[in-house]
């Protein structure tokens, strides 16, 4: 696998916007971004509504995740290019999530709707939506090597990487979640311990491009992180980790990194586990 | 945020004193933007087509620092 199977730029996706087997789909935080205006022929995949169960905290499950693409129009052989605004984080979770249910060909946009609008390039009424005819969809059941789990962060906790990508004052444990987000969910604050502190902004440029293998191989071995071993990232919700999965397992080539998708909302709420506060 | 002295649509990321990225809104359609920040040295980095600026602002406990930008 290299960079060009997983991540296209923003020229590739203008000359590809009407090639028949490759599919744009927009998945961002706000889900009313794509109502504003998106990429002409993007389809709208929102991470709450679509993806998650309505009820239990839970993905939507194999048979859900089939009748979803099925009713967008995505077939099991074309090309999925994922974008979103916030430079990915929802669309390298989706990116994720289709690796999960086995989604053979799904690539990201390489910085996304800031990118796109930093080229100045076009973007249509958020009315303008793409007719596609439904199709047939099968996923796979869902791919237990890169999904963590709550058990899998305590066993890994001073013998596995932890890699905590919220930024450093979510980590110490003076806020629980981003500043611009409500500070809800979990009872405590703080980090799971050994865990290393490597904020998802650092895998990024300003316009929101990956950086190169090289700064990104670089960046991880500086702060400790030895890519030998096994890995689990974690953030809130497992939006921002899903980024720096797809750094480590889709552009670096980590084999043995997994995404905890429960993340601090999950741990920091648990009862008897333990906890840490401080920087790194 | 302007740009001839009309609203420009972009980015602003919010930088610590150690430059390291802190929050990024996109501004709204009349080209403003608004953090929430603990008192300290910030840099505000305005993005948009074609141009990157940065402005070093000073925030203080109850008080809006008001920062134009032009690009």
């Amino acid at each position: 696998m290299s960079r060009s199977d997983v991540l296209v730029s923003a020229e590739w996706v203008q000359e590809n916007l009407d090639a028949p087997k490759v599919v744009v789909v927009e998945v961002d935080e706000d889900t009313a971004a794509y109502d504003k205006n998106h990429i002409r022929n993007a389809v709208r995949i929102d991470w709450k509504k679509d993806l998650q169960d309505p009820v239990r905290r839970d993905f939507v499950d194999q048979a859900g995740f089939e009748a979803l693409l099925s009713a967008k129009g995505i077939a099991n052989d074309d090309t999925v290019v994922l974008y979103g605004g916030n430079n990915n984080w929802f669309a390298s979770y989706a990116f994720w999530y289709f690796k999960l249910y086995g989604h053979s060909d799904v690539r990201l946009l390489d910085g996304g709707r800031k990118k796109w609008e930093l080229d100045s390039r076009e973007l249509v009424k958020g009315e303008d939506v793409p007719e596609r005819a439904a199709t047939e969809y099968r996923a796979q059941p869902q791919d237990a090597s890169i999904r963590a789990f709550r058990d899998d962060v305590i066993a890994a906790i001073g013998s596995k990487n932890l890699v905590d990508v919220r930024s450093p004052d979510e980590f110490s444990g003076r806020l629980l979640a981003p500043a611009h987000l409500p500070q809800e969910q979990s009872q405590r604050p703080g980090h799971v311990p050994s865990a290393r502190n490597i904020p998802w902004s650092k895998n990024a440029n300003d316009d929101g491009t990956f950086k190169s293998d090289e700064d990104l191989k670089a960046l991880y071995e500086s702060e400790n992180v030895d890519l030998s071993k096994d890995t689990i990232a974690y953030c809130r919700i497992g939006e921002r980790s899903a980024l720096t999965w797809f750094v480590l397992h889709q552009l670096l080539g980590q084999t043995n990194v997994k995404n905890y998708d429960g993340s601090w909302t999950e741990y920091g709420s648990l009862v008897g586990v333990p906890i840490e506060l401080g920087a790194n | 945020m302007t740009r001839d002295g009309e609203p420009v649509n972009g980015y602003v990321r919010l930088l610590d004193e150690g430059g390291e990225f802190t929050a990024e809104v996109p501004t709204s359609a009349t080209g403003q933007f608004r953090f929430f920040a603990a008192p300290g040295t910030w840099t505000l980095r305005a993005l948009v087509p074609g141009a990157t600026v940065d402005r070093v602002v000073a925030a203080t406990r109850g008080s809006v620092a008001e920062v134009a930008i032009a690009v």
